[in-house]
């Protein structure tokens, strides 16, 4: 038995290490927070109307997927290769990207805890969140061609 | 042997007069009479408009400041070229560190031609060559809010550039074919006041095309590729195509361009990043209008395909 839950543990670990793509899974949380702004940024521009119950859940979103974001394990060595835009300094200044990452997980909570009322909140939670995205963005991604 | 003494003399008269030709070509030109006759007291609240318009904190405040501390100009960021590393200078009102003992006409010979207090030329890592595209009115109002900005003292460390970069007096000859206040895009007769309202904000105090355009060997701007897109002057990656081409914004609506410059979310909802965070702050600070004008002017100019070479194979 003990042999058996090893073997199927490390069939597990390198099924990970052998599948996983760490550039793959950060872009997809990164669309996924530019899909939820996109649903938010509609009833705050009064393109869809506010419903404060689905900007709520847009939030919570958001929120879900910042503490899915692990650095760790989405920014290991070497994965500043290949198709990415991430940025070497990443690597450089970990603490100081971590900090901007844990920044947006705040903001997130933050506005989860005060539901917005009308579009206007909504407007400056977004304004908050949206700041954090080009915060980050302008140290720590680099466009290329 | 006569022949050759007179080739020797003669190249040496030649290599004088050469020398002497661009010792005069190369002479700092600062603002002709007619035009320091013109200039009158300016509008500190209207001029606060062409302060974000022109993006003078990005570049002049203390590198990484928020809030407030964006209007305190005491200078220091630096910015790695391929020529070497500039280091934009205190602008603040300090009367020793900064700008603060600069007449209006000092001000304004800085803005348009390029020329200091004290007669040098100043590199055009500060952009006065798009600058140069400016009205003289926008320029004395811009001096006049810059009055109220706070005096900071410090002096910003020199720029570190390498030989021939380092002698300003060169520059007077890159003026000659790089300074110019005429518009970059001819727009026919009929167009809509909008685009040319935009123009003027691009071309002249937004200065877009000192990063979105690529540059020739001697690092002037390519204007037969205009907004085409560059490889970073500064620090590394590529600055994107701004015209409707390959490669360029043909999805972005005048509307999305506006957006963007507003709350910094593409169509797509990317967000705004590098050096255009700190142009995005600014852009948001403009009108409506303003922002509308820039949108309806980038969706007119001439489209390219991109202006820096295609991606390498993933390595």
């Amino acid at each position: 038995m003990r042999k058996l839950v090893i073997a199927i543990s490390m069939l597990a670990f390198a099924g990970s290490a052998a599948y996983a793509d760490p550039i793959k899974d950060r872009q997809a949380l990164m669309k996924e927070r530019g899909k939820l702004a996109g649903e938010i940024s509609k009833m705050v521009k009064g393109e869809t109307p506010f419903d404060g119950a689905a900007a709520l859940d847009a939030l919570k979103a958001m929120q879900a997927n910042a503490e899915k974001f692990d650095v760790d394990t989405l920014f290991p060595a070497g994965s500043d290769k290949g198709d990415t835009t991430a940025a070497p300094k990443i690597w450089e200044d970990m603490a100081g990207f971590k900090a901007a990452e844990d920044k947006f997980l705040a903001d997130t909570k933050a506005a989860v805890a005060s539901p917005p009322a009308d579009a206007d909140a909504l407007k400056a939670q977004l304004n908050t969140l949206g700041g954090d995205c080009g915060a980050c963005h302008q140290t720590y991604r680099i466009k290329k061609s | 042997m006569a022949w050759l003494k007179k080739l020797v003399g003669a190249a040496i008269v030649l290599g004088g007069a050469a020398a002497v030709a661009g010792w005069f070509l190369s002479a700092p030109v600062g603002l002709d009479a007619a035009t320091v006759s013109q200039l009158a007291p300016g509008d500190a609240a209207r001029g606060k408009r062409i302060f974000y318009a022109g993006g003078c904190t990005s570049c002049h405040s203390k590198p990484g400041a928020q809030g407030d501390a964006r209007l305190e100009l005491v200078g220091g960021l630096e910015l790695k070229t391929p020529f070497g590393t500039f280091v934009p200078p205190n602008i603040s009102q300090d009367a020793k560190d900064g700008i603060g003992a600069w007449s209006e006409e000092d001000f304004a010979t800085a803005m348009l031609k390029g020329v200091s207090p004290s007669g040098e030329n100043f590199y055009p890592a500060f952009p006065y060559t798009s600058y140069a595209r400016m009205k003289l009115e926008d320029i004395a109002d811009l001096y006049a809010f810059m009055k109220t900005l706070p005096a900071v003292a410090g002096k910003a460390p020199d720029h570190k550039l390498s030989f021939p970069f380092n002698i300003r007096r060169g520059i007077g000859l890159w003026k000659r074919l790089y300074l110019s206040p005429e518009p970059v895009i001819a727009l026919p007769d009929g167009t809509p006041d909008k685009v040319l309202a935009g123009r003027y904000l691009v071309e002249g105090p937004g200065h877009c095309g000192e990063c979105h355009t690529p540059r020739d060997l001697a690092g002037g701007v390519k204007k037969a590729e205009w907004l085409a897109g560059a490889v970073a002057a500064e620090g590394s990656g590529v600055v994107p195509n701004i015209t409707s081409g390959e490669g360029g914004i043909k999805d972005w609506s005048e509307a999305d361009i506006a957006n963007y410059l507003e709350t910094g979310f593409t169509p797509d909802f990317d967000s705004v990043g590098g050096a255009m965070v700190e142009v995005q702050k600014n852009m948001a600070q403009l009108t409506a209008d303003d922002r509308a004008a820039i949108a309806a002017y980038l969706k007119a100019v001439p489209t390219h395909p991109n202006g820096y070479p295609a991606r390498k194979p993933a390595d």
